[in-house]
């Protein structure tokens, strides 16, 4: 079995993003950038069904600007064969990364794909609902735990009110929570095995895809800063300002 | 054009997610028509009627629509979305998990988690964990949004006379997305996203067991209990509790964050609360940069003498 999993470039996690002062955008010069969280965890359930036994082929695809070329190459030493690049300029919008991801579905045919549920930079949460619609295919999202068996996967899903369980056909959009499971570290020699793996670089064009703007960003603000409050210092003091200053209680 | 609305329920009864989506789509200024789509779902579509100032209840009522499968309802709401502009869910689980299937069958993006309405066409909304807000203006003929609930007060529940409008829809009976079962959490404590009080729990509790401490606190104050992404994974409480980015957004009067270090993660599920206290042992801690009020203390002495003292 084939897995496709997709692998963001986004801000490093860690780092609390500034907005650039003509309100443009934020500020992404000399910020340090990873995979999104999400999909390392993808990677990551990918690997593991492949040590099971259970998959053949893992191909990591990333769509952006030549950079995302490092993310690739991550999935690649955390144990994925093979990455696509397809080159864009910018980040397209969810919709046209997940046109072109369809593209690459429909060509490579794996039976198992596996997305983040979420970019940490758009907080989108929609590209693998789009690419499963584009390409009719059944869509398990937020997984907390998958299972294969008899063709088809089962998938816990993290719901707002506790947990789901959907048995769907394959092939079948899986997205990742995070409990799905905890990602390996890449090892110094996977590092040097991941720079030999093929790597493939390809253009919206070559795949049919127009990728086309559906938003305009008309200004990026701060948000309201909370001002600073006061250390307490009992349990009294905190009761007293509860009940007579904040009024909450 | 009118402006269709996705109900969140769950056959028997409309969740209160479905208010604040009413308030939101209420000021983007229209006919509101509100979607109940389910399997023997009347009786949600009969509370859905009460609601004021909606034109329409449509009632989808068909056995392919039962657990309201994303495979199953988004055909339904492609097939209705022509005669709408703007298609609004609540950015609950449900809404996130239809709605970009919706947008994909419609060519449309979908603008997700928006917190304020501008005009008809342009939306606010966070993004890189809510450390920026981004103003968006849709270019799409169809706007698809799923809104923030804890950035609109709920529409009235009761005083409306809507009628219910049964909408024909014979669904695919196809399993290739099959529903197998369901873990739901009871509980006798408010619903998190709505409550009015919040006692969230980190790492810092050590355990499950310790989660007892909180629960008798927010007992005592008719709270429910929340929790970082930390105490989840290390299996104190189950997922349904977690605040933050990637978890619930919650928006109390009081969000009281005990054993919790305040990352940004976590403070992207709390941080518009009205009051937010903070309890933690480490002084550093980035919750107190927050806090309207810290104490600095172990929360295993700090949170007992709480309860006593209310
Ligand atoms: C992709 C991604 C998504 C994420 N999404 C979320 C999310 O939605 N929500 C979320 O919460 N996190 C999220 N996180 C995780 C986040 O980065 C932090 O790791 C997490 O919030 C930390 O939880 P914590 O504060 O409970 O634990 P810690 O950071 O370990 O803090 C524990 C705190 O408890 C205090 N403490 C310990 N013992 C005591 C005591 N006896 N008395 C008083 N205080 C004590 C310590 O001083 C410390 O400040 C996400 C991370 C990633 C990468
Ligand atoms: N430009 C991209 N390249 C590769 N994968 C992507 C890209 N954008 C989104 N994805 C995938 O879709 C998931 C959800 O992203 P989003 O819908 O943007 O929140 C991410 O975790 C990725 O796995």
């Amino acid at each position: 079995m084939k897995i496709l999993v997709t692998v963001k470039r986004v801000i490093d996690y860690n780092v609390k993003v500034r907005v650039k002062p003509d309100h443009s955008d934020v500020d992404l010069a000399n910020v340090k950038m990873a995979m999104n969280p999400f999909c390392e965890i993808a990677v990551e359930e990918a690997v593991r069904l492949k040590e099971a036994g259970l998959a053949t082929e893992i191909l990591a695809v990333s769509v952006g600007p030549k950079a995302c070329q490092e993310q690739i190459r991550t999935a690649l030493a955390l144990g994925a064969d093979r990455g696509i690049h397809i080159e864009t300029e910018d980040f397209p919008e969810s919709l046209e990364v997940a046109r072109l991801l369809a593209k690459v579905v429909e060509a490579e045919r794996p039976e198992l794909i596996i997305t983040g549920k979420q970019s940490i930079d758009s907080d989108n949460n929609q590209t693998g609902q789009m690419l499963a619609a584009l390409l009719d295919l059944p869509q398990g999202t937020f997984a907390s735990a998958l299972k294969l068996a008899d063709g088809r996967v089962e998938v816990t899903r993290e719901i707002d009110g506790g947990l789901q369980t959907l048995s769907l056909s394959l092939p079948a959009v899986v997205t990742t929570d995070l409990r799905l499971n905890e990602p390996r570290y890449a090892s110094l020699p996977n590092i040097m095995k991941a720079k030999k793996k093929p790597l493939e670089v390809r253009t919206p064009a070559e795949l049919g895809v127009q990728p086309r703007a559906h938003t305009r960003l008309l200004k990026v603000e701060a948000p309201a800063e909370r001002k600073g409050g006061i250390k307490v210092a009992s349990i009294d003091e905190l009761v007293e300002k509860l009940k007579n200053e904040a009024k909450v209680i | 054009m009118a402006i269709l609305i996705i109900a969140e329920h769950d056959d028997r009864t409309l969740k209160s997610a479905t208010l604040n989506a009413v308030t939101a789509a209420a000021q983007i200024g229209a006919e509101l028509h509100l979607l109940v789509a389910g399997r023997d779902c009347r009786a949600a579509a009969g509370q859905a009627a009460r609601i004021p100032g909606l034109a329409k209840v449509l009632l989808a009522d068909d056995a392919s629509l039962a657990q309201q499968l994303a495979e199953k309802v988004s055909p339904l709401v492609v097939e209705l979305a022509k005669d709408y502009s703007h298609i609004v869910a609540p950015a609950t689980t449900s809404g996130k998990n239809l709605l970009p299937r919706v947008a994909a069958l419609l060519g449309v993006a979908q603008l997700s988690e928006v917190i304020g309405v501008e005009s008809t066409d342009t939306f606010r909304r966070p993004i890189y964990a809510g450390n920026a807000i981004a103003t968006v203006q849709s270019l799409d003929s169809v706007k698809v949004l799923t809104v923030r609930g804890s950035a609109f007060e709920p529409a009235p529940a009761e005083g409306g006379g809507t009628p219910i409008e049964s909408i024909h829809f014979a669904g695919d009976a196809g399993d290739s997305a099959r529903f197998v079962g369901e873990q739901v959490a009871v509980s006798e404590r408010p619903e998190l996203s709505s409550a009015r009080i919040v006692v969230s729990g980190g790492r810092g509790l050590g355990s499950g067991e310790s989660f007892a401490l909180l629960e008798r606190l927010a007992d005592k104050l008719g709270a429910a209990v929340g929790a970082s992404r930390a105490a989840v994974d290390a299996g104190f409480v189950p997922n349904d509790r977690q605040v933050g980015q990637t978890g619930k957004i919650v928006a109390p009067d009081l969000y009281i964050a005990v054993g919790i270090s305040g990352a940004i993660q976590h403070l992207a599920g709390m941080k518009e609360s009205k009051v937010i206290v903070a309890i933690n042992k480490d002084e550093e801690a980035p919750i107190f940069q927050v806090a309207d009020y810290g104490l600095v203390a172990d929360l295993f002495e700090a949170i007992p003498e709480l309860e006593r003292k209310l």
